[in-house]
């Protein structure tokens, strides 16, 4: 593993019942990048994306984030490590308001425990002052901060993404990995996330991005991976990735290039 | 003396305590939607603890409010572990499990621990020291005691600390997480074990709390006094909307005063045929009608789909 190496993935696999939703998947992910992960529905992009972040536990190999083996089945201790995510439907605290859902994000980092929080400590107050501080700023970041105090449930779809968004930078993550963020999105709402996913990578946090918006990927990704029927077929930059035979055969069909 | 007004503060201590009890299932159920049959046993656990401390220590001479104290200080620790080894050993195992697994090992947890409690305390019925001189205040009409009027703000102020806490702190902000989706908190960081873990701690140290409100304003403690006052507390939760923090709170007021009006006047009601020792009927007569009329109860929303 080189320096610039923040994740690899060695032969991860995981089957479901008799579906193998991933075969000996590998790939490797450099600091500053933003890579790419596309394939046919069901070609196993999001059971990547749980296993990576310990919703599941693969049944082989592992993954390797910043020198350290993350540790499968404890999404808690995967986001300390700097693993971050968003869902394709997007899963809010619906019930909390938007400045909330950032907040608690924000508490794979706190340190308070439920005594000082009883004690009202200096140090529990400082830090809570902290976290709505550094929660507002994230969600001027994302450019939201007018609905803070909106319920998560009542803001808009757009909006809604670019909370998750928020809410999963606040974990501080090393790696944002975003699953499908520009789905349901009008063209002046993708363009507006390229921006924001640019911002977030010259701020020196690595995106892992699945997206169907094939116009998005190739535009914004260093590289790309591209999984079929769970192997992954392809790796590599976007202009390569366009031309591979298999990728077109994946996408388009055998019959494609006859 | 005015009835109706002596019933209405009867209702209050009653719905107070009540609350304090609905709380306990109400925040577990938001949480793992489970129905936490034992809690009951527990808030009997935390009467008798405390009976036995303050027995024990009534020849030192102190003042039987630090007496009580004391006991609180002895009884909450208990049933708070209590709570713990409960969630640890009897509900976490059958986390994934179906939802009728948990319940039935809930309605185990209740016996078990009902005959430990017999085992420990007899069979009989214990007479709780009076924790409080026995003054009282005349308010219209009516009696309100010295202990009447702590219990109530007691049970107030500790409602009102726990709504704090739900609402203003983080641990609360996690709280609200988990019980929205487990699942998507982890992955934000919060440790949901160590939050439901909490949860059951919370309620217990309430249950304790109320165990001694329980002792104090009814004078008696015994092994089976949580079966009755855990099934009134589910209703009063059920009735407010379970898993909705302040519909315990509103519940367990509303069904204090409807037992207790109700038992002052079943008598007039049904012309003397029924006395007001059936006023256990009007809490059941309320779970029925609720679970029939307004599942999701006063401020809940769908239940069913969850249940």
């Amino acid at each position: 593993m080189t320096a610039h190496t923040l994740l690899r993935v060695s032969q991860v696999g995981k089957a479901f019942g008799g579906v193998q939703a991933l075969k000996d998947v590998s790939m490797t992910l450099n600091r500053g990048e933003i890579y790419g992960l596309i394939g046919p529905n069901g070609a196993g992009k999001t059971t990547l994306f749980n296993c990576l972040t310990g919703l599941y536990v693969p049944d082989s190999g592992e993954f390797v984030f910043d020198d350290q083996p993350l540790i499968s089945s404890a999404p808690d201790k995967t986001v300390r490590q700097g693993v971050a995510r968003t869902f394709q439907n997007i899963r809010l605290f619906a019930n909390m308001t938007a400045l909330e859902n950032v907040m608690v994000g924000r508490h794979a980092r706190l340190r308070s425990n439920i005594i000082s929080d009883i004690l009202r400590t200096p140090f529990n107050r400082r830090e809570e002052q902290t976290t709505e501080d550094q929660a507002l700023q994230l969600m001027r970041y994302v450019g939201i901060a007018h609905r803070a105090h909106d319920l998560a449930k009542h803001l808009s779809y757009g909006d809604q993404r670019r909370l998750e968004i928020a809410r999963a930078l606040a974990t501080q993550p090393k790696l944002l990995c975003l699953d499908e963020p520009a789905a349901g999105m009008n063209a002046n709402e993708t363009d507006g996330l390229r921006q924001l996913i640019e911002m977030i990578r010259l701020d020196g946090i690595s995106v892992l991005l699945i997206e169907h918006d094939v116009q998005l990927v190739m535009g914004l990704c260093d590289r790309i991976a591209v999984l079929d029927y769970g192997e992954l077929i392809c790796e590599d930059i976007p202009s390569v990735v366009q031309k591979h035979p298999r990728v077109i055969e994946a996408y388009l069909g055998s019959g494609a290039h006859a | 003396m005015d009835i109706f007004l002596q019933q209405i503060i009867n209702g209050v201590v009653l719905g107070s305590i009540y609350a304090l009890v609905a709380l306990g299932y109400t925040m577990v159920y938001g949480i793992l939607g489970l129905i936490n049959f034992a809690h009951g046993e527990v808030v009997m656990v935390g009467a008798l603890v405390a009976y036995t401390v303050m027995t024990a220590l009534l020849p030192t001479g102190l003042p039987p409010v630090l007496l009580a104290l004391l006991a609180l200080l002895v009884a909450a620790p208990v049933c708070m572990a209590l709570a713990w080894i409960i969630e640890r050993y009897a509900y976490r195992p059958l986390r994934h499990a179906p939802k009728l697994a948990p319940l039935i090992s809930a309605i185990g947890v209740s016996i078990l621990l009902q005959n430990l409690a017999m085992m420990i305390w007899g069979r009989s019925y214990h007479a709780f020291p009076d924790i409080l001189p026995p003054l009282h205040y005349d308010i219209g009409g009516a009696q309100i005691t010295l202990l009447q009027v702590v219990t109530i703000l007691l049970a107030a102020g500790t409602m009102a600390a726990l709504a704090w806490l739900i609402q203003r702190t983080a641990m609360g902000q996690a709280m609200r997480a988990t019980a929205e989706n487990p699942a998507i908190a982890a992955l934000m960081g919060v440790p949901v074990n160590r939050i439901i873990t909490l949860t059951f701690v919370i309620g217990a140290a309430l249950a304790a709390l109320a165990g001694l409100m329980v002792g104090a304003n009814y004078s008696v403690a015994h092994y089976y006094m949580g079966f009755m006052l855990g099934l009134k507390a589910f209703t009063a939760a059920v009735l407010g909307g379970i898993g909705n923090i302040t519909g315990a709170m509103l519940g367990g007021l509303l069904l204090g005063l409807i037992e207790s009006l109700g038992g002052g006047y079943i008598e007039d009601l049904t012309g003397g045929f029924l006395g007001s020792n059936y006023q256990d009927i009007f809490a059941f007569l309320v779970l029925i009608s609720v679970l029939v009329f307004r599942p999701g109860g006063l401020m809940g929303e769908r239940v069913s789909e969850r249940a």
